[in-house]
């Protein structure tokens, strides 16, 4: 790592519309193919994860138009099997599980805590390139016959329906590495890269879900690796694993999978949650509620997060033992994650709330997410479940957590990130109509299939009794509300690339080091100096540098905010950082 | 409340996983309603009036702290407990239940009474306790009666079981709610409540004769076992080749490029071992029926037979 940008002067800070910064140091397709600069490793892995949730996305919409009404409308069974089992593995393998971390992570997470970079930039890249393999062999999936198994590939079934099933599951096997390796620099970087004066208790809590995150992507990936394996030599070798056609346990599959696939909720909800905790706290310019509560309830669910998976499976066969233990098990989790959303609620009281869409789109979170929380301790009540399993009160149930959770958190994000991502702003009064499209398409869309559920409405069936047909035909409206929202975004975002109007370094007010310490569009290797820590991530009411000494009153809302040069840390604790780094 | 939410409740179950169901929803609305009051209230309470805000932190309060781990955690063991009895409850079947033995094939569902009768219909006797012993012949599927709140998986490899007690006479869904394929969604059947009088007179009515012509066995089988899910009498195409003038069709192309001719061996073969010869353009689905009795195999060839009207197949 260069330590040359230490002399650089200081004025450098603030005419940063003359410098280069890590959009234009270097140019070309292969500079960007080839870079180890995490920002610019973010912006691929936005690239590539918008095309996937773009594709995931018009498959639902497709799902939807043929669901509209009861008997064939658009496509008949084996096509609609293909298409659920496409949109599930895309939505949860592709897009949901490296989301949050591979981009707004790698862009913010150095960032955030005042280092240069991630521990292990070239790992880092090879991440992308792994997940992108992962893609490949996806595709050669659909070209070798499709997929037609649920994105879950339950035994026997999987093993018998043949088509690219083979190729899904290496594809699942691969890219699960590019979780590994996000997760092992993310946890390297936050032990090892800190700035000086950035203690645990002061990391922003989107570090903290980052790296509570981590942990589980290190520990739980492994296990759908070896899944994924076991089928294929079940498969190619005839060896009895899960088929009982060939002496195997089709439960122990569901075990081996749910292992890996209840953690990995965590995996797409945790990180969510701290994008949350950012929103709340620059929106309302209060500390928090109860910070540690929030960072430590994070790593104990990503705990507790392993020990819960035999609630997938309490009609499944499994015996009536570990059924109670793991609906025990689930109720102790679920406690962490309402502290949570009592805390967010109570770090508006006495804030000052700015409801630009950014917070729209958090306090859509909290509404959303809190239904699918309770929802969630609905089925985890046994007697409940046996009735409510595998019916559409479980898909909204999912959806409620990991759309109207994870994906609004990352759309909240977006625009929250967005100035410092591009440069650009986004067009505030359209973000806006999208964030309002979003949320009420969503509950359209959501709240039918709660009914219909409970009702008995059973999942993954493409064809439905005629008692059913109101709620599906209101939940297909909802769905083109909601892709419309979700298309107003995408056509936004595209107009602000191009003709946005340049952002200031610190339009939010915000108080963190990607804000307080790093130009309009972050430098090459992000700090000029290395940032000296004096406060906690929250403390608006010291942060000075943003608001100046006063009361602030002078700072409008349309003024871009400049922040003075923040304290740097002692040259030679610099020197002795980058050392060892 | 419970009417919106929930379908008609027709079992000794139903009432007591609904007052659950019931009771974790109006908790939970409430909770829900108070959570975004506040929110709604600090919005509006708080608005920001000056861009150069900066409010003084709010001192965290330890007891508002310890009050919501506290009272969701004593909510959640409530809950819990309740839903563990009746889980009990559902899994503890009463000796002297009523067995019906089921087997789940792709895709439809066959029932079979301690007398030997199968249906493609469950009958159950109302006000007793009825217990399923279910298996599957190939994939995982799910036996789940909305009516009755009752869901169990079907495996290939073992039984498994759920017991009821029907206490309204009518007719209610039995859906398959695992996936299991091409028609997964078309894998449904009826469950008929009747007086216990009734199901006596139909399971003595349905109870094969020993000595009925064996077309008229055949007609039987195929209902019973199913096979009207699959193969259709008019000439419409369905998961299998229609019967219709099937027997004695000459050059009928198999999937793997040969042809054979329609004859009484053919039928046999594809009803014990339908994946020997798999007809052109047909997935390779149909489970073995191996277990049928020869002079039931012979029954439904003889009813396949009925249904064409080309000359025998000459050698």
């Amino acid at each position: 790592m260069s330590t040359t940008t230490h002399d650089a002067p200081v004025e450098d800070d603030v005419h940063h519309e003359e410098d280069t910064n890590y959009l234009n140091h270097e140019s070309g397709i292969w500079s960007w193919l080839t870079t180890k600069d995490h920002k610019r490793i973010g912006v691929l892995y936005c690239i590539s994860l918008a095309a996937v949730f773009f594709a995931a996305g018009v498959l639902a919409l497709f799902m939807r138009a043929e669901l509209s009404a009861p008997g064939e409308t658009i496509m008949g069974n084996e096509t609609y099997n293909q298409v659920f089992t496409m949109h599930g593995i895309l939505m949860v393998f592709l897009f949901l599980v490296p989301s949050i971390p591979a981009i707004l992570g790698n862009f913010v997470l150095p960032l955030q805590i005042g280092a240069k970079d991630v521990a292990f930039p070239k790992l880092n890249l090879a991440s992308w390139y792994v997940y992108m393999a992962g893609a490949i062999l996806t595709i050669t999936a659909l070209l070798t016959g499709g997929v037609d198994t649920g994105w879950t590939f339950y035994t026997p079934y999987s093993s018998t329906t043949g088509g690219g099933v083979l190729w899904m599951t290496a594809a699942i096997f691969v890219a699960g590495f590019a979780s590994i390796f996000t997760g092992i620099n993310f946890i390297v970087t936050v032990h090892k890269m800190r700035a000086p004066g950035m203690t645990w208790n002061r990391l922003p809590l989107f570090i903290w879900g980052l790296y509570a995150t981590s942990i589980v992507q290190v520990l739980a990936t492994p296990v759908i690796g070896i899944t994924m394996m076991l089928l294929i030599l079940e498969q190619t070798m005839q060896i009895g694993i899960f088929d009982p056609a060939l002496g195997g346990d089709p439960v122990l599959f569901q075990h081996f999978f749910w292992f890996y696939s209840h953690p990995a909720v965590y995996i797409m909800i945790l990180p969510a949650f701290g994008i949350l905790s950012e929103l709340i706290a620059t929106f309302s310019r209060s500390r928090i509620f109860g910070y540690r509560a929030i960072a430590l309830s994070s790593v104990a669910i990503a705990m507790l997060g392993f020990l819960v998976w035999g609630h997938h499976m309490f009609v499944s066969g499994q015996s009536a033992i570990s059924s109670i233990v793991f609906s025990l098990i689930t109720y102790l989790i679920g406690i962490p994650s309402g502290i949570k959303v009592f805390n967010w609620v109570a770090t508006l009281y006495k804030g000052s709330i700015w409801l630009q869409t950014p917070m729209l789109y958090a306090l859509s979170f909290l509404f959303l997410f809190t239904i699918g929380g309770f929802t969630g301790i609905m089925v985890g009540v046994l007697a409940v479940d046996v009735h409510l399993h595998d019916t559409y009160y479980v898909v909204a149930h999912f959806h409620y957590v990991m759309m109207g959770g994870s994906v609004v958190a990352l759309l909240g994000g977006m625009h929250y990130w967005w100035p410092k991502i591009t440069g650009r702003m986004y067009n505030e009064t359209l973000a806006k109509i999208a964030a309002a499209l979003v949320f009420v398409g969503f509950n359209l869309t959501f709240f039918p299939q709660l009914v219909l559920g409970s009702r008995g409405m059973p999942r993954r069936y493409a064809n439905y009794a005629d008692r059913f047909a109101g709620l599906h035909e209101l939940s297909t409206y909802g769905s083109w509300v909601l892709g419309a929202g979700l298309f107003l975004i995408l056509g936004y975002a595209l107009w602000s690339l191009a003709y946005g109007e340049d952002a200031p370094a610190n339009p939010w007010g915000a108080t963190t080091l990607e804000w307080t310490n790093v130009a309009a569009i972050p430098d090459h290797h992000n700090f000029k100096r290395t940032p000296l820590v004096t406060r906690g991530p929250y403390d608006f009411h010291l942060a000075d540098e943003v608001f100046g000494g006063g009361d602030g009153t002078a700072l409008g809302d349309d003024v871009p905010r400049i922040p003075e040069p923040a304290p740097s840390a002692p040259t030679e604790e610099n020197t002795a950082e980058s050392a060892s780094a | 409340m419970g009417d919106f939410w929930l379908p008609e409740a027709a079992s000794t179950m139903a009432p007591e996983v609904d007052s659950l169901f019931n009771f974790v929803t109006v908790v939970s609305t409430i909770l829900l309603v108070g959570v975004v009051a506040a929110m709604l209230w600090f919005i509006y309470r708080y608005r920001r009036q000056n861009p150069g805000e900066r409010p003084a932190p709010v001192e965290e309060s330890k007891l508002l702290e310890v009050s919501w781990i506290v009272i969701p955690t004593i909510l959640v063991l409530l809950v819990f407990n309740w839903g563990f009895k009746s889980f009990i409850t559902q899994k503890t079947i009463p000796p002297d239940a009523y067995e019906i033995r089921v087997q789940a094939r792709q895709w439809s569902w066959s029932f079979e009474y301690p007398n030997g009768v199968t249906s493609d219909t469950m009958y159950v006797p109302a006000n007793e306790p009825v217990k399923t012993t279910m298996t599957s012949s190939s994939v995982l599927h799910s036996f789940f009666v909305p009516a009755f709140r009752v869901k169990q998986d079907v495996l290939p490899n073992r039984y498994s079981s759920v017991w009821f007690e029907a206490t309204k006479k009518g007719t209610f869904d039995v859906f398959c709610t695992e996936y299991c394929g091409l028609d997964h969604s078309e894998m449904d059947a009826a469950v008929k409540v009747v007086s216990r009088e009734r199901f006596d007179q139909w399971l003595k009515q349905a109870a094969t004769p020993k000595d009925i012509p064996l077309p008229r066995l055949g007609e039987q089988l195929y209902s019973q076992q199913g096979c009207q899910g699959c193969h259709s009498l008019d000439g419409s195409d369905m998961v299998g080749p229609t019967w219709k003038g099937l027997y004695g069709k000459t050059g009928h192309e198999m999937s793997d490029g040969s042809t054979v001719t329609a004859d009484e061996n053919y039928l046999r073969t594809s009803i014990l071992q339908a994946g020997d010869k798999v007809v052109q353009g047909y997935q390779n689905v149909m489970p073995s029926y191996a277990s049928l009795s020869e002079k039931e195999v012979a029954g439904l060839v003889a009813f396949i037979k009925e249904q064409s009207d080309k000359a025998p197949p000459q050698n």
